[in-house]
């Protein structure tokens, strides 16, 4: 009964939370104030990013401190297949770029989840701290690999002149990217809530919580990982791709352990494993940087203390703040 | 004679200088319960974790159903039909009681490896796994979060899962410790008619349920086995009685 109503409650609280992440841009439009259009919408990529991670972090408790390798590469795939069409010039062996935003988001996961698939092998091989490090330490060498790539911008990044494009849609208006941004991140909500319910889900969330257990009755938990780790890296590389054609710029620093780091504290602020977490997350981490960002350069400083704050008082973070502790079937 | 489901070969695994497995070697038979006791420390718990391949021996054989177990980790052996339970108990503690048979059950239907369709709601998992809870008597328990049993109702649920696996042979390590004199004839007597389905290796220091249920009983005393027999033989074996039973009568 209890059971029943928690539901209910996170329930109401996700529909509030996609409403209102979409009321935002809508009423910012009416009004004329495209600036908030452009917040939404950057609030709706990082959810994006988080919800990949989440698969990994919060239904896995794989703590890879690497996917902004994975952001970056998707924000890349975006760069480079734009510019090589803007110019007109084919990738190699006659490949010809594209501007196409579907396109770039196919590539985008097939690189991301053959690059996934290599790098989970090798870490996976490892827990804990160790587990940490070695994704950091292979994101840092995609990232000093995209700096000393001069042919795309090297350190400085990489210019995407004209937004990439969406058949039937005008990207290049602040509105109906923001949608299509928002369509991205509700499939990935519900491709996100398919995983968490399936089988490959429940073995998933049983590695995490005991991994003995799991061998135990005959599931490897390492080939569970694995699979994980690579869908949870494609996921955050279509929100790269996004995000480069948010800004129309991409750089290394999509790569840093900065945004790593960045990724792991919006899953922790929302709530982690939570289906909303990443969204509730994005939308408190968004407005710290909008609203303390313009009044001190150390705004880090107060959401390292509301870090502080919910790893200690409320480890469910907001959404089990707002809909209670999580269920478990 | 039938051939041994669970044949142990001269195993040997060391701790450091201490030899927790010293050149142990028995049979488990079709149909038998074999009850393995011996002392605190004896090296009863380090001998199931190798049978299942928790523990890697560092010389010896297993073989099971025929087939060489080396290099078998331990989710291939269970795929083999190697249902075990753990001492302390090993469960996946958010999950409800149901979803941790149902987890056997999927396993046991193969591919894990399926994205989309929900597992609440799916007979072909809810409803085999509800049966297991019901012979374990834990159906009134299912939707209860193992974190939330009780020692003994865990102590059913590791053997539901077992159950559900659909396992070839039995290891136990005491399934009865933490429950009452209750659960302990209850689930003696359960175990009496789970022999049929697939031999048991059984852990065990309530002698009283050893005694009731064993075919041959085993005596392992500072990693070796000091006797092998039936329940009479090893009551008057008097190697054993000063060993073992003489320190508890
Ligand atoms: N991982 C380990 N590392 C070092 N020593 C170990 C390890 N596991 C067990 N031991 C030691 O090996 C010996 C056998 O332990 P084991 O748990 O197999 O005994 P047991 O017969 O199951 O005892 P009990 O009846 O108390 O469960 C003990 O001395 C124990 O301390
Ligand atoms: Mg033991």
């Amino acid at each position: 009964m209890t059971n029943a109503s928690l539901m209910t409650r996170e329930t109401i609280v996700n529909v509030l939370l996609a409403l209102l992440l979409l009321a935002i841009p809508l009423g910012a439009s009416a009004m004329g104030e495209p600036f908030y259009i452009t917040l939404a919408t950057r609030i709706a990529v990082l959810a994006l990013a988080a919800v990949g991670l989440n698969i990994a972090l919060g239904l896995g408790g794989l703590v890879s401190f690497g996917h902004a390798a994975f952001f970056g590469l998707g924000g890349y795939a975006a760069g480079v297949l734009a510019t090589h069409a803007f110019d007109g010039v084919p990738l190699f062996a006659g490949i010809p770029g594209t501007d196409s935003m579907p396109i770039i988001w196919l590539v985008t996961v097939v690189v991301c989840g053959l690059l996934a698939l290599p790098i989970g092998a090798i870490s996976l091989r490892t827990t804990g701290v160790y587990f940490i490090m070695i994704t950091l330490a292979f994101a840092q060498m995609i990232y000093y690999f995209a700096i000393s790539w001069p042919a795309y911008g090297g350190e400085d990044g990489l210019s995407i002149y004209v937004r990439s494009a969406f058949p039937g849609a005008n990207a290049a208006q602040p509105l109906p990217f923001f949608l299509i941004c928002y369509a991205v991140l509700m499939t990935a909500l519900g491709l996100f809530w398919l995983l968490r319910g399936s089988r490959f889900g429940a073995a998933l969330q049983a590695a995490r919580q005991n991994a003995t257990r799991l061998s135990a009755v005959g599931i490897a938990p390492f080939n569970i990982r694995l699979v994980a780790f690579a869908v949870s890296a494609m996921v955050t590389g279509v929100a790269g791709a996004l995000f480069a054609d948010l800004n129309k710029f991409v750089s290394p620093s999509m790569m840093s352990w900065h945004m790593s780091g960045e990724l792991i504290v919006l899953i922790i602020l929302g709530g982690k494993g939570r289906l909303f977490g990443p969204v509730a997350g994005a939308m408190l981490y968004v407005l710290f940087e909008f609203a303390l960002g313009g009044i001190t350069e150390r705004w880090q400083f107060f959401l390292g203390l509301i870090l502080l704050g919910v790893v200690l008082f409320a480890r469910g973070g907001l959404l089990g703040l707002l809909a209670g502790k999580a269920r478990h079937g | 004679m039938a051939e041994p489901v669970l044949e142990i070969l001269e195993l040997r695994k060391t701790f450091g200088a201490l030899k927790a497995t010293d050149g142990v070697s028995l049979t488990l038979m079709p149909g038998e319960i074999h009850a393995l006791i011996g002392p605190n420390g004896a090296g009863k718990s380090t001998l199931i974790h190798q049978i299942s391949g928790s523990i890697r021996p560092n010389s010896g054989t297993i073989r099971f159903l025929g087939q060489d177990m080396a290099g078998l980790d331990m989710a291939a052996r269970a795929r083999l039909g190697l249902g075990r339970s753990f001492q302390i108990s090993s469960l996946v503690q958010e999950f409800s009681a149901l979803r941790n048979v149902m987890l056997a059950v999927q396993a046991r239907q193969g591919s894990s490896f399926r994205f989309f369709r929900p597992v609440m709601g799916d007979p072909t998992l809810t409803e085999p796994a509800m049966a297991m809870l019901e012979r374990v008597g834990l159906a009134g328990r299912a939707h209860m979060p193992a974190a939330e049993l009780s020692h003994g109702e865990r102590r059913q649920l590791e053997i539901a899962i077992a159950l559900a696996l659909g396992s070839k042979a039995f290891l136990f390590d005491e399934p009865m410790a933490g429950m009452g004199p209750e659960g302990s004839k209850s689930l003696t007597k359960f175990l009496d008619g789970l022999r049929h389905e697939a031999p048991i290796l059984l852990v065990e220091h309530d002698m009283d349920a050893v005694f009731a249920l064993a075919d041959r009983i085993s005596v392992l005393v500072y990693g070796r086995v000091v006797a092998t027999g039936t329940v009479d033989v090893i009551r008057n074996d008097p190697e054993v009685r000063r060993a073992y039973l003489g320190e508890a009568a």
